[in-house]
C-alpha cells in the first residue's frame, strides 16, 4: 500500500510548487488519492517556498504535513529547516550542485543528486527538479514514468509538448540515482 | 464518467459558483482567497457573467445587495478584515431577506493580523457578525471536492430561505489542491423568484426590498418572521459527519481543516489502543447540537476534545449542546499557526490517562 508524503522545498523560482504538482497529477492519474498543500504568501520571490504532497491509497486525513516521508532540498535552509521534521528512513533528495551540505541524520536515505547541472546540460534549469521527480518516483514508487508523461500532456500547454522528451529525459536521470 | 481534476480550493469555489448559475462576482483582491476573483476574472467573460473588481469591500458588498434584490444569483468572497468590512451590508441583506453567498477564507487576525489559516471568525459568522438579530447559514467544507458540492447547495439554501450563506474556509482549505469530480451537470435548481425587484410586469403593486421598519411594532413583526425561519433551518438543514464513534472513549469535535488534521490522530490513537471519534459539523449554523447532546449520552464516551484554530470559538456550542453530561477539553493554535498532529494526540493520551 502506497500512503506517504513528500515536502518540496526550495528557493522561490526554482519550481518546487509546480514540480509538486507535477508529483501530485502523475499520482492522480493512476488513481490514487492526492493533495498539494503550498506555501503561500509574502515569502515567494527569492524567499524560501515549499509544499506538501501526499500520496495515498485511502482517502488523506490531513494534507498539513508534520513528519514527511521523502524531503526534496533545493537549498541549504531547506535541508537546515525540515531534516529534523523527517521520518525515520526516510528519505533525503538533495540537489548537490546548490546544497554542499550533507544531513547530519544517519537514520535516513541519503540521495545527492547534481541536478542543476543535468538540467543545465539538457538546455534549462527547468528540469532540475524533474530529476530529483525521477528519483522520487524510482525509490518509492509514488508514481510511475508512464503517469509522469501523462501528466505532462495534460498539464503543459501544446507549445510547450516539444518540452516533453527533454523532461522525460532529465525524469530517467534522476530515476537512476535511485538505484545507485 | 466524471471529470476529475486536481484543483486549488478557492478555485473550485469559483467554479462551482459559475456551474450553480452564479453569473455575478464582486470583490476585493486579499490573501488568502486571490485565487477566487483571478479564476472570476478570467472565467465568468467566457461564461457570459460579471467580474467587477469594486473599490472596496464595502462597495462589493453593496453590489451584491443590488444583484440580489434583482433576483440573480451572487457573490462575493474575502478573507477576515475584508469580511469585517462588510459586515454592515450583511446585515441589510439579512433585514432585507435577499440571498447571496459569501466566502470567508480565514486568516489570523484581530486587525490586519496575518495571511496564514485561522478559524478566528467563528464567532462573527455563527452570531451574525453585523448588528441586530439575524442569522446566516454557515458551512464548513473539509475538502475541496466538498467546497464545490456545498457551494452548488449554499445558492441552492440561500435561495430557498432567502439569506446569506457563508462558506467558511481558511487558508488552508483555500489554498490546497485535491482532486474534483466534477458533475457533467448540477442538480440545482433556482426557484422563482417574485418578491425581487425586475418591473412591474402588469403587477398592482411595485415589490420593494427594504430592511427599514420604523414602527416598532412592524419591526417586530418582521423579527418574528426571521426567527420562525432560522428556527425552521434549526430544524432542517443541519449538516454533520460523525466518524468512529462505536466504543469511541475520546470523542473529537472540529471542522474544516482541524478535522484533517485530526483524521490522522484518530488513526494514530488507535494504535496506541484508544478509542477515538469525532463529529466534524458540517453546517455551523445551525449548529449539530442534537448530535452533540447524542454523543453525550453514550455510555463510552469519556469527554470531548474540541480542537480549532482560535482561542476557543467552537467549544462554546459544543459544552452548551454537551450540556455538562461530559468534560469538554480544548486544543487550539492562533494567529497562522496550525497544531501537530503530536500536540493533539499528546492531549489525547493526557485526557485518556485522566490527567486532565
Amino acid at each position: 500500500m502506497i500512503d506517504f508524503s513528500i515536502i518540496l522545498a526550495g528557493f522561490g523560482g526554482q519550481g518546487v510548487l509546480s514540480a509538486g504538482k507535477m508529483a501530485a497529477e502523475s499520482a492522480l492519474i493512476e488513481g490514487k488519492e492526492v493533495s498539494w498543500f503550498p506555501s503561500y504568501g509574502p515569502e515567494m520571490r527569492g524567499g524560501t517556498a515549499n509544499c506538501s504532497v501526499v500520496i495515498s491509497d485511502e482517502p488523506i486525513g490531513s494534507p498539513v504535513i508534520n513528519e514527511p516521508d521523502v524531503l526534496i532540498a533545493l537549498n541549504q535552509p531547506s535541508l537546515e529547516k525540515f531534516e529534523d521534521t523527517l521520518k525515520p528512513g526516510g528519505i533525503i533528495i538533495i540537489d548537490s550542485s546548490l546544497v554542499k551540505v550533507a544531513p547530519k541524520r544517519t537514520d535516513i536515505r541519503f540521495i545527492p543528486i547534481n541536478s542543476s547541472e543535468i538540467a543545465s546540460e539538457l538546455g534549462s534549469m527547468a528540469y532540475a527538479t524533474i530529476v530529483l521527480l525521477g528519483c522520487v518516483s524510482a525509490a518509492t514508487g509514488a508514481f510511475t514514468r508512464d503517469s509522469f508523461e501523462k501528466a505532462l500532456y495534460d498539464v503543459l500547454p501544446e507549445r510547450r509538448h516539444h518540452m516533453i522528451p527533454n523532461n522525460l529525459n532529465a525524469f530517467d536521470k534522476g530515476a537512476e540515482f535511485a538505484n545507485k | 464518467m466524471a471529470e476529475v481534476v486536481l484543483m486549488k480550493g478557492n478555485e473550485a469555489i469559483a467554479e462551482s459558483a459559475i456551474r450553480s448559475g452564479c453569473l455575478y462576482y464582486f470583490g476585493y483582491p486579499i490573501t488568502p482567497q486571490t485565487e477566487i476573483a483571478a479564476y472570476m476574472a478570467k472565467t465568468m467573460p467566457k461564461r457570459g457573467g460579471v467580474f467587477l473588481q469594486a473599490e472596496s469591500e464595502i462597495a462589493a458588498i453593496n453590489m451584491v445587495y443590488g444583484v440580489a434584490g434583482s433576483g440573480k444569483r451572487v457573490m462575493t468572497s474575502s478573507s477576515s478584515p475584508g469580511i469585517s468590512l462588510k459586515q454592515e451590508g450583511i446585515s441589510y441583506l439579512a433585514g432585507s431577506e435577499l440571498p447571496a453567498l459569501i466566502v470567508n477564507v480565514q486568516r489570523g487576525g484581530p486587525g490586519l493580523g496575518g495571511i496564514q489559516p485561522s478559524q478566528s471568525d467563528y464567532f462573527q459568522a455563527t452570531k451574525g457578525g453585523g448588528h441586530g438579530d439575524y442569522r446566516n447559514l454557515v458551512i464548513a467544507p473539509a475538502s475541496v471536492q466538498e467546497l464545490y458540492e456545498l457551494t452548488v447547495k449554499s445558492f441552492d439554501l440561500a435561495d430557498k430561505y432567502r439569506m446569506v450563506c457563508m462558506i467558511l474556509g481558511d487558508g488552508t482549505i483555500g489554498q490546497m489542491m485535491e482532486p474534483v469530480a466534477f458533475k457533467e451537470k448540477e442538480d440545482t435548481v433556482e426557484i422563482a423568484k417574485p418578491w425581487a425587484t425586475t418591473g412591474m410586469h402588469g403587477r398592482e403593486k411595485h415589490n420593494t426590498i427594504t430592511s427599514i421598519y420604523i414602527d416598532p411594532d412592524d419591526l417586530e413583526a418582521k423579527n418574528r418572521e426571521l426567527q420562525e425561519k432560522y428556527r425552521e433551518i434549526e430544524e432542517k438543514e443541519v449538516m454533520f459527519e460523525s466518524s468512529n464513534l462505536e466504543d469511541a472513549e475520546i470523542v473529537i469535535a472540529a471542522y474544516g481543516t482541524c478535522s484533517r488534521i485530526c483524521k490522522n490522530v484518530i488513526r494514530q490513537a488507535a494504535e496506541l489502543g484508544i478509542k477515538v471519534g469525532m463529529v466534524r459539523p458540517i453546517t455551523l449554523w445551525p449548529f449539530p447540537s442534537k448530535e452533540f447532546a447524542r454523543v453525550a449520552d453514550m455510555p463510552s464516551v469519556k469527554g470531548f476534545l474540541d480542537v480549532e484554530l482560535s482561542s476557543g470559538q467552537m467549544i462554546e456550542d459544543v459544552r452548551l449542546a454537551v450540556n455538562g453530561k461530559k468534560p469538554v477539553y480544548f486544543h487550539g493554535r492562533m494567529g497562522g499557526n496550525l497544531p501537530t498532529q503530536k500536540e493533539i494526540l499528546d492531549e489525547i493520551v493526557k485526557i485518556h490517562k485522566g490527567e486532565m
